[in-house]
């Protein structure tokens, strides 16, 4: 019994017998020939996740590169954010492993990275406090680094200010300056700008645009598909918990390969 | 049936000119600044807000622990909590009382009848409550920022000095709870403190003994001011919270 891996794009296609995948022994993180390190940021291998025996991540191998902004489309409940949370380190795989730079997520790799939600969490505090609280978990106590955060998201104005009584475009520019704190190797953000006014997400865009320009590399899940085009790199297509087609962003929006994606491309109702 | 309806309302003008009196006689201790009665008042605060203090940082700290981390056993942590917030006070006074007399095992401190062997059977009678409203709190607040600081890699330590420190206004208010039962409980500090006067007398067992003997006014009187200080208290926690609220810190 065939199965493709992903649906349709013949250069992405991996043909594998489903048995021989089930049985397949996953190689070590020191297995070089999967893990290319030199080129991809980030590489999953086999990865799978299920509650109650419900797979809700099937089997996704992917690799993402080192520089561009990596989008995450697919309709609700593709498993998006939950892949997102996976990349991270949020939840741990039933099945497979994530590498960074060629190295099983742990403790040390996870504290370079940082996420924003769709809504953003934000402590009972102050602005500027609730910057603070993340400089001080990584062990920054530079006082001057809040402010100048603050700045660079255009919040100093606001930095004595109750952070829960900003505006949901303050909240998420704040949520944002705190995700930076760290200087972080890789940003994902959980569809942060959905329920946003366009100057906003305007906003939040030049400053993840930026964070890339200094290294950072991005990972967002949008339903924007404008947001899409104006940010991807590469896109990463998700459909049912599985991969449906990771390519590079001008192909995919230009001539997408699986049949979902051109459904969700030119809005067909699933 | 006419004759017992007369017969309740004479009683019920003489409770309301008992209360009257008893108002007025509470109104001239006070503004006489008697000395009796400012003893017992700040015997029985001195006793309060020691056990309170001791009972808030362990229940909080406890409280905060059981909200933020998962361990084997969690369920029944959590049941015993909850069982253990209606612990009756004379069995808790029992207990302590067993435990501090010559022949219990901490006989040799010499603490029985003194004011610290109110405190311990305070503290062993709120903690309870305060370690087991302050789990409930702070888990509906971890909930909420639980997301994020697993994206922070946040250690259990962290989480929960930051759950204590974004929960301070509602925790005031646990705090609140602790303070009151504190501060009216009498079957507990009456057996471990014997209630001496001058020395063990707070206002639970003042008002206690003042009713065996009859003294209603003076009873009542102790009443009075023990009611305006809870809502004194009351007042000033709620004026805190609702300016804390308005401002988005609680």
């Amino acid at each position: 019994m065939l199965r493709l891996v992903p649906s349709r794009r013949p250069r992405k296609v991996e043909v594998v017998e489903t048995n021989e995948l089930q049985n397949r022994n996953l190689p070590s993180s020191n297995d070089t020939t999967t893990a290319d390190s030199s080129q991809h940021a980030l590489t999953c291998r086999y990865l799978q996740y299920s509650i109650n025996e419900r797979i809700l991540i099937d089997d996704v191998s992917l690799s993402l590169s080192r520089t561009d902004i990596t989008v995450v489309l697919g309709f609700n409940g593709a498993g998006k954010s939950l892949l997102l949370r996976l990349l991270h380190g949020m939840i741990k795989p039933s099945r497979g492993e994530v590498l960074w730079n060629g190295r099983p997520c742990n403790l040390a790799i996870r504290r370079k990275q940082a996420m924003v939600f769709q809504k953003p969490v934000l402590l009972r505090r102050s602005v500027v406090d609730n910057v603070r609280f993340v400089l001080e978990n990584y062990g920054i106590h530079d006082r001057s680094r809040a402010t100048e955060l603050l700045e660079h998201v255009g919040l100093a104005h606001l930095a004595q200010r109750p952070a829960r009584k900003l505006s949901g475009g303050e909240q998420q520019r704040l949520a944002l300056g705190r995700a930076l704190a760290n200087e972080p190797d890789v940003l994902f953000l959980d569809e942060a700008t959905s329920s946003l006014d366009p100057a906003s997400v305007r906003a939040i865009e030049d400053i993840v645009m930026d964070a890339r320009r200094r290294g950072t590399k991005i990972i967002l899940v949008t339903h924007d598909i404008g947001q899409a085009r104006r940010l991807a790199g590469e896109v990463l297509f998700m459909s049912n918990g599985r991969l449906a087609e990771l390519a590079p962003a001008n192909a995919f929006f230009e001539n997408p390969q699986s049949h979902e994606a051109l459904a969700y491309l030119e809005g067909r109702l699933p | 049936m006419l004759r017992n309806y007369v017969f309740s309302l004479r009683n019920f003008r003489i409770t309301m000119q008992d209360l009257g009196q008893s108002f007025a006689l509470a109104m001239r201790l006070i503004l006489d600044f008697d000395a009796d009665l400012f003893e017992i008042i700040t015997l029985s605060l001195h006793i309060s807000l020691i056990a309170t203090a001791i009972a808030c940082v362990s229940g909080m700290m406890f409280g905060a622990f059981v909200a933020v981390k998962d361990f084997p056993g969690r369920s029944a942590v959590i049941v015993l909590m909850n069982s253990l917030m209606s612990l009756p006070p004379v069995v808790v006074g029992l207990i302590v009382y067993l435990s501090l007399s010559r022949a219990g095992p901490f006989g040799w401190l010499g603490l029985l009848y003194s004011p610290s062997a109110m405190i311990i059977a305070q503290v062993l009678l709120i903690t309870p409550i305060i370690a087991a409203l302050s789990r409930q709190l702070l888990e509906d607040l971890y909930q909420e920022y639980r997301e994020q600081f697993d994206s922070f890699a946040l250690s259990s330590m962290a989480t929960v000095r930051a759950i204590l420190w974004d929960g301070r206004y509602s925790l005031i208010t646990v705090a609140l709870a602790g303070f009151g039962r504190s501060v009216s409980e009498v079957g507990a500090i009456i057996i471990v403190g014997g209630n001496i006067e001058h020395f063990t007398r707070v206002m639970t067992t003042a008002i206690a003994l003042e009713t065996s003997k009859g003294n209603l006014d003076m009873a009542l009187a102790l009443g009075i001011i023990l009611l305006l200080l809870s809502l004194l208290v009351n007042a000033m926690v709620s004026t805190l919270r609702l300016s804390a609220t308005r401002l988005g810190y609680a």
